[in-house]
């Protein structure tokens, strides 16, 4: 299947790009997220980050379909 | 806008006045401003990032959150995005209610929320020319170590 999958903040500077189009196998957004991780390997562990599908924000052990648009989230900072 | 993202420098006088109600006795604020250190390094500037399309709806999901929890009667926050100086406001929240307890715990309740769950992140730029993302709380409990 294929899924689009955007990086933010701190991922977006350890993967080097903004957003990427991959054709994956299908699985988890945890799934998704070690295989980048196996790709990027700056990516920082998973531990603390926050996924969001299609806007909305999720668990990790959520199923990805095709089209998807999944968005990686650093531990957040705001205020 | 209850919760709104603001690239320009936000107006605390026009933000306390949109929570303005004659049936409340009190008005809470926070502001956070921009300080000149963090973590024993001296900041020169600070620039916010934030993915505005969920930031702006989880934003006022936190806001419906308080009046529905505290009974408050008015809320709001502005937070911003960009790059911002040393005293800028980084982000502000009103609260109006006919008593203080309530809207002193609303206040509170809304800026933890806002740190901890919305797609915003801050990169620090320190007056010795290294710039680095800030990890949050959850990040430091989680056991996540990082370079701070």
């Amino acid at each position: 299947m294929n899924v689009k999958v955007k990086y933010f903040a701190l991922f977006r500077e350890q993967a080097g790009v903004e957003s990427e189009l991959i054709d994956w196998s299908g699985g988890t957004a945890a799934e998704l997220f070690q295989q980048m991780a196996r790709e990027h390997a700056a990516l920082m562990p998973q531990a603390a980050a926050l996924v969001a599908v299609n806007d909305e924000m999720t668990g990790w052990e959520t199923p990805l379909s095709e089209g998807d648009e999944i968005l990686f989230f650093p531990p957040v900072a705001g205020g | 806008m209850k919760f709104s993202v603001s690239d320009v420098a936000i107006d605390p006088v026009a933000a306390r006045k949109s929570v303005a109600d004659n049936s409340c006795g009190a008005l809470v604020v926070f502001e956070g401003w921009i300080r000149d250190h963090n973590e024993g390094q001296a900041v020169e500037r600070l620039e916010y990032e934030v993915y505005r399309p969920l930031a702006e709806k989880e934003g006022l999901v936190i806001i419906n959150e308080a009046v529905e929890k505290y009974g408050i009667s008015n809320a709001m926050c502005i937070h911003r995005e960009g790059l911002l100086e040393l005293s800028d406001i980084a982000v502000i929240v009103c609260v109006s209610s006919a008593h203080r307890g309530e809207a002193f715990s609303a206040c509170r309740y809304i800026i933890d929320e806002v740190k901890s769950r919305l797609p915003i992140w801050k990169k620090e730029h320190y007056v010795s020319g290294i710039s680095e993302w800030v990890n949050c709380e959850h990040c430091a409990a989680a056991g996540h170590s990082h370079e701070h």
